[in-house]
């Protein structure tokens, strides 16, 4: 070959067009498959306020039974009063919000779905948390005497396999979750407890951990607590409204 | 020797795609040369994602694509990369491959990639790839280094198959995610499964009972003290 390869010249040369070439090759693909991958986070987001609801739904249909499923969003804020927001209900991302440290936990706003199934209401309350190894997130049901759980949907990015990852297992633990409760009777928050050892089944306010996921169990606790208890502020005024 | 040289001379012109030269190339690492229990590479990822079965293809598969593909283009480039950032070159584009494989998983598979995770970005990091790259792609052809690239990453599958099935098995009771252990009612009589298998400890005791069994068939791989 004409060209010395080990010139200097010829060394800079072949890592600028590399990385030219690279760079532009991942780029154009990104672009390429960047709405592809943005509708499968939407049509996961909406399965798993669907699931919340017992509504399963796959990825091929999860668009027509969220619209038909899921009547009204509401937007609050961190003192459970209803908002307008600039951007819809739906796109709020509370998980970007948890990690977003510049961002007052008072500043915080909430999104809230509102099911409607053959009369019955539902209020599909979003979460995000921090598990052991990475960030977990849910979504929950509440039936309409506001203190009931109707269903929950947990998932989480990396928990342990086995372990942790078994709070996106709707048959080892979310089951538990249905009918157990969130305020006390007079709709006073009540806080819920993921208990390590074998929770009593007559308990109203705790679900059994994970064996082996001690860490994971408690951050969902963490979670559901502190979610839970700016909804129900929400709860309260409405419960008092309907009162008056 | 002389009449040996003189042979591969004369064969060279019409050597077949699958010569036995380029099948040994694909049936060495899978045994003799295996990259996992003989070489001991890639080990790191083999422990991570070996709990359950469908994790280890999907990751045999991407380092498949990977590896093919990086020995690939390596084995193109090979006259031209200049000999001081080999390494570098090697690294982007092995780099490149594997954000690839991401978004193209996340695109079109988003339920495995979530299961996997971080774990398919760590293929960047997998010996087995930068070993390949640099010990045969830079010094051979194209096509026997695609062919390189496949024995390698298969030899690197099947190890993490059998481990992941041993995990999953004892572990959570399943094989690739159907429950095997549930409905012959095991766990009615008081057997439980073994959390242990899932901790990542298990699959390097795993991982060292195949390299005994391998050495007690093949005695080859002895060294000798």
């Amino acid at each position: 070959m004409a060209i010395d390869r080990n010139s200097n010249a010829f060394t800079f040369g072949f890592a600028i067009a590399m990385v030219i070439v690279v760079g532009s090759v991942l780029a154009f693909l990104s672009m390429y498959l960047k709405p592809l991958q943005q509708k499968n986070d939407k049509d996961k987001k909406m399965m798993s306020i669907l699931g919340a609801i017992n509504v399963d739904a796959t990825r091929q249909n999860a668009d027509e039974m969220y619209i038909k499923f899921i009547s009204d969003s509401r937007v609050l804020n961190a003192q459970g009063d209803v908002i307008e927001s600039e951007v819809s209900a739906f796109d709020i991302d509370k998980k970007k919000q948890y990690k977003n440290k510049n961002i007052a936990v008072e500043d915080r706003i909430h999104p809230l779905f509102i099911s409607d199934i053959d009369g019955a209401k539902y209020y599909i309350i979003p979460m995000a948390g921090a598990g052991l190894w990475g960030p977990i997130w849910g979504f929950m049901a509440i039936e309409e005497d506001f203190t009931t759980i109707y269903g929950v949907r947990f998932d989480h990015k990396g928990e342990t396999p086995g372990l942790g990852s078994e709070i996106s297992s709707y048959e080892k633990f979310q089951k538990q979750w249905e009918g157990k409760k969130i305020a006390n009777d007079d709709g006073s928050f009540h806080s819920f407890l993921v208990s390590k050892s074998p929770a009593d089944p007559s308990d109203q306010f705790a679900v059994d951990g994970i064996t082996g996921g001690t860490i994971t169990s408690k951050a969902l606790e963490e979670m559901v607590n502190r979610s839970v208890s700016t909804y129900v502020k929400y709860f309260n005024s409405l419960q008092k409204e309907s009162v008056e | 020797m002389s009449t040996e040289t003189a042979e591969i001379q004369l064969k060279k012109p019409k050597e077949g795609l699958f010569s036995k030269k380029n099948r040994k190339l694909i049936t060495d690492p899978l045994d003799d040369s295996n990259p996992v229990t003989v070489q001991v590479l890639g080990i790191c990822a083999a422990l991570a994602i070996t709990v359950q079965v469908e994790q280890a293809v999907v990751m045999s598969m991407s380092v498949l694509f990977v590896l093919m593909g990086g020995n690939f283009i390596i084995s193109l480039l090979r006259n031209v990369i200049p000999n001081r950032i080999r390494i570098i070159v090697q690294l982007v584009v092995v780099a490149a491959l594997v954000i690839i494989v991401n978004e193209v998983l996340k695109a079109y598979l988003p339920d495995v990639s979530t299961k996997l995770s971080v774990f398919v970005g760590l293929i960047i990091t997998n010996c087995i790839i930068m070993g390949r790259l640099e010990a045969f792609a830079l010094g051979n052809k194209p096509w026997p280094s695609v062919l390189d690239g496949f024995g390698n990453s298969m030899g690197y599958a099947w190890i993490l198959i059998i481990v992941s099935v041993f995990r999953e098995f004892f572990g959570s009771g399943t094989l690739y995610g159907f429950k095997i252990l549930e409905p012959l009612g095991l766990y009615e009589i008081g057997y439980m499964n073994n959390n242990m298998m899932i901790l990542p400890p298990m699959a390097l005791i795993t991982v060292g009972i195949i390299i005994w069994v391998q050495r007690a068939r093949n005695t080859k791989l002895i060294e000798a003290n």
